[in-house]
């Protein structure tokens, strides 16, 4: 499957090439190096952008090259053209011909034409950064953003994995998704709302992953204990918790949550920029990793979801290995509620709606086997994002959003279809 | 006598290579109209690739297969089957959800117009059943016939299909000896009525009384193939492995301990006040007809079902165990009858099969320690000999011989006390049987103490120390000179 994920990654790099222009500090370095380090540094330079924080980025990047190379005439303009128009013209007077006037290719044509207003400077020249030919999707950003969207359905594919690998399925996550969200919105509204302190944030989502994983083990014990069919359990389950999330939330999203909550869904980190929740899911993924292949738990599950009678007469306690799988796909639906409430900085009981579908699609797409006994934690990673990388490269070019629900559907279809070949073809050779 | 006989079948000079092994290398094999012919020779000799070129299911690399005189090539089960060929695998191709009617005119419906004309084809059915002397309800799902009559229902299927040829692997694995008997007498019939039948057997003496001729098969070539009366068990076995061998049940003398296994009034479902003991270093047998209550007994004490009622002591201590988990921490394993279902994870590796009961003593904080795990593995491999390519190779696909091993395995690290064995031997060659024969005694000289059911009267005469006789679910009997008993003292215990 990771051959069908890098071969995906290579189609989108080729289809979306084009011009890119760099903005940001990124876009001052790339400008610098072209136009400023040949320049002397005597000559005035004025940097003029919008208000916006990308645009400061790049101007004060720019000043700050500038100065330490020595340039003394480095003036920052920002603004919108009324008041950029403004500066200049309270500028004129000072400036000489041989000032550069720098800023972003967006902003170009605006200062251009206020410039040309202006006699004094009317003839300085205009530079932006050099733009150059590269891939839309290879660009950082949008990296992160495909990995920062498909967190929250790997973060519930590890639970979902587990669950498929037992012979189970788990039809509840969407639903959990919603409850969790709301659930958490609604106990920090309890606790102060808006003003509600950290350690109060922090219990909200402790006390609705721990439902969440409540529901799971309930689940399980109908499974186990009554023999209902996890099908069937589960979907019971999904339609319970969707109805508690409305009866909580009384059908509107709960908006009361403080600034601070978004850190876990909207925060990077400060050397790569990487998404909390991106490294979140990492850390899940080794975590659940070690669990199913270097623990006895793990081993458990394999031998239950292989022969489970088998597993239960060479001593293996069948039920509370169901129960555990159950409960942390409930706990990993919560989580993923969590993560979603926080990047939308809301609890809605909308959150989540057939979510169990792009999970199970993941799980499938990553190799485990719905007869259960055989699967791979990373392998779900890697079918989660094939399923990113398919939505992220059709919306980068413009594809439709119906026709691309056809598409998914036809790649989760060929990608397990591959995946079956490729057995078969081992299976007659050895 | 018959210089040129008649064959209904003939297959010559059967190759079948498979990626690394040469299953057969010129095989051959002759069917003659309404002769019960029996096929045997050790797992892997080729047996079953053979039956499965005959049936269609594989196609032969070289070599010819002539029904009635005509050459033929099967490229389907389904082609066989028109060809008037039937097979009866280990595995029932019934629906168990549909009813007997339909199940055997599956794939040959008699219709008129669109729709199945369900009379007719109940009819049909009874004509069918009445001439196998079967009488059961004949729109019964066959989910709820018992295995004996499930598979006339496959034998009538092969009728009701005009078949000529009826090809059976090990069609007596899962009966009892009364079913052997009515399954034989029934062959008999169709044998007179001009339905050949080839069929795989281990049980040796089933295929000396029962078949007219027998051919051996040794390492993909046919090495005999005579007249029954031509053989005698001895012969037979010598030239299945190729060498002969001293003693066919090896019986080592141990002196017993303590006792250390004692069941007191064992109650569920129909097992009635079961109550014996076991000492330590004892092979106790555990016999009796097919549904008489011997594996019953075996699965309560080992808590894979739960007893309304009974003591189970240990070493002079009382247990409680609800569940296998609660017997394998006491020191009971059992070694269940069916390998596959009850046995192995058949998708798991064989070094993940070995270790499952026993993960926690090589765990620290539920951390697997991979390192001492191969090492106990490998230990127990070169001990038992078990022939694997792979710790990773997935248990479905060793033998049988080498699959009861691994169990044997897994259950040797555990160390229990007392170690159950159902049906030890079943479907496992002559070569295989022997070193599970000595490895039972061995671990009853290392003091362990072994309950044993088997259906093979002959097997637990050979090698247990005693043995209980079930009937009804309750003990009828119990044999203690086991040297001077015979097959018909414990029959006349068990009737």
């Amino acid at each position: 499957m990771l051959g069908v994920l890098l071969l995906l990654c290579v189609l989108f790099s080729i289809l979306t090439v084009t011009e890119q222009y760099p903005t940001g500090a990124e876009g001052a370095r790339m400008l610098f190096d072209d136009v400023m380090s040949k320049t002397p540094p005597t000559t005035p330079i004025i940097t003029i952008t919008p208000a916006t924080e990308a645009d400061s980025a790049f101007s004060i990047a720019l000043h700050e090259r500038l100065t330490a190379s020595g340039f003394r005439k480095s003036l920052i303009i920002a603004g919108d053209p009324q008041a950029v128009r403004n500066s200049l013209t309270q500028l004129a007077d000072s400036v000489t011909g041989s000032t550069i006037i720098a800023t972003t290719d967006a902003f170009a044509p605006i200062v251009t034409s206020i410039k040309q207003q202006i006699p004094s400077i009317g003839s300085a020249p205009v530079v932006t950064p050099p733009s150059y030919q590269w891939p839309t999707f290879l660009l950082p950003d949008n990296l992160r953003n495909v990995a920062n969207q498909i967190s929250v359905i790997a973060i519930i594919a590890i639970g979902m994995t587990m669950v498929i690998i037992t012979a189970g399925i788990d039809l509840s996550v969407g639903s959990l998704v919603a409850l969790c969200a709301v659930l958490v919105a609604w106990i920090i509204g309890r606790l102060g709302g808006q003003s509600a302190s950290t350690s109060s944030m922090l219990v909200a989502c402790i006390t609705s992953m721990s439902m969440c994983a409540l529901i799971g083990v309930f689940s399980g014990l109908m499974i186990t204990r009554f023999r209902i069919p996890p099908f069937i359990a589960t979907l019971a389950m999904m339609q319970v918790a969707a109805g508690l999330a409305y009866i909580i939330s009384q059908g509107k999203p709960i908006y009361q949550i403080p600034e601070s909550f978004v850190c876990l869904g909207r925060g990077t980190d400060p050397l790569l920029k990487i998404p909390v929740a991106v490294i979140l899911m990492v850390i899940l993924y080794v975590l659940a990793h070690i669990l199913m292949t270097r623990t006895t738990l793990g081993r458990y599950i394999y031998a239950v979801g292989g022969n489970a009678e088998a597993a239960r007469l060479s001593g293996v306690r069948v039920s509370k290995i169901i129960l555990f799988v159950y409960a942390v796909s409930g706990l990993m639906a919560g989580l993923g509620g969590v993560v979603m409430a926080s990047q939308l900085r809301s609890g809605a009981p909308t959150y989540g709606l057939t979510y169990e579908l792009y999970v199970i699609a993941a799980v499938v797409v990553g190799g485990t086997s719905l007869s259960g006994g055989e699967g791979r934690i990373p392998g779900t990673l890697i079918g989660a994002f094939v399923i990113a990388v398919i939505q992220n490269g059709m919306n980068l070019t413009n594809v439709e959003s119906y026709t691309q629900k056809v598409v998914l559907g036809l790649v989760i279809l060929g990608a397990v279809l591959l995946d079956q070949l490729k057995q078969r073809r081992f299976r007659m050779l050895s | 006598m018959n210089p040129q006989p008649d064959f209904a079948l003939r297959m010559r000079a059967i190759h079948k290579r498979f990626p690394g092994v040469q299953a057969l290398s010129g095989a051959s094999f002759d069917l003659r109209p309404g002769e019960i012919h029996a096929l045997v020779g050790e797992n892997g000799a080729g047996k079953s690739t053979l039956i499965k070129i005959l049936s269609g299911v594989l196609s032969a690399d070289s070599g010819s297969i002539e029904l009635l005189g005509q050459p033929v090539t099967f490229g389907s089960p389904a082609e066989a089957r028109r060809a008037g060929i039937s097979t009866i695998f280990q595995e029932f191709t019934l629906i168990p959800s549909l009813s007997v009617t339909a199940n055997l005119f599956l794939g040959r419906e008699q219709t008129r117009g669109i729709l199945i004309d369900i009379a007719e084809e109940r009819r049909n059915a009874m004509v069918i059943l009445d001439r196998l002397g079967v009488s059961i309800d004949v729109d019964a799902p066959t989910s709820q016939l018992a295995v004996a009559v499930q598979q006339m229902v496959e034998i009538g299927r092969a009728l009701a299909g005009q078949s000529r040829i009826l090809v059976m692997d090990e069609p007596t694995a899962a009966l009892s000896p009364q079913e052997v008997q009515r399954l034989f007498s029934i062959l008999r019939e169709l044998a007179a009525q001009g339905v050949g039948t080839l069929f795989i057997s281990h049980r040796l003496d089933e295929v000396i009384s029962v078949a007219d001729r027998i051919t051996v098969i040794r390492d993909g070539i046919t090495v005999d193939s005579r007249a029954t009366r031509e053989y005698d068990r001895r012969t037979l076995i010598q030239q299945m492995v190729g060498r002969p061998i001293e003693q066919e049940y090896p019986k080592t003398q141990t002196t017993f301990g303590e006792i250390s296994l004692e069941v007191v009034n064992l109650t569920a479902g129909n097992v009635r006040d079961v109550s014996f003991s076991a000492r330590e270093g004892e092979i106790v047998g555990l016999a009796g007809l097919m549904g008489s209550g011997r594996t019953e007994v075996v699965r309560l004490i080992f808590g894979a079902d739960s007893a309304e009622s009974g003591v189970i002591t240990l070493a002079g201590r009382r247990v409680k165990i609800k569940c296998p988990g609660d017997a394998v921490a006491s020191g009971i394993c059992l070694l269940t009858e069916d390998r596959k279902k009850e046995g192995l994870v058949l998708h798991a590796s064989i070094r993940d099969n070995f270790a499952l009961p026993s993960l926690a003593q090589w765990s620290r904080l539920g951390f697997i320690n991979q390192v001492e795990e191969n090492r106990r593995f490998e230990t127990h491999v070169l001990k038992l000999n078990i022939r694997i390519s792979s710790p990773d190779q997935h248990a479905e696909d060793l033998s049988g011989g080498n699959q009861q091993k691994l169990l044997v395995a897994r259950w040797l690290e555990k160390d229990s006390s007392v170690i159950m064995f159902d049906e030890p031997t079943r479907g496992i060659d002559v070569g295989a049987k022997h070193e599970m024969y000595l490895l039972i005694g061995e671990l009853a000289a290392r003091g362990k103490t072994i309950i044993m059911v088997s259906s093979e009267l002959l097997e637990l005469l050979g090698i247990c120390d005693r043995i209980l006789v079930m009937r009804r679910g309750r003990l009828a009997g119990e044999i203690t000179d086991v040297r001077h008993s015979s097959q018909e003292d414990v029959m006349a215990m068990a009737v």
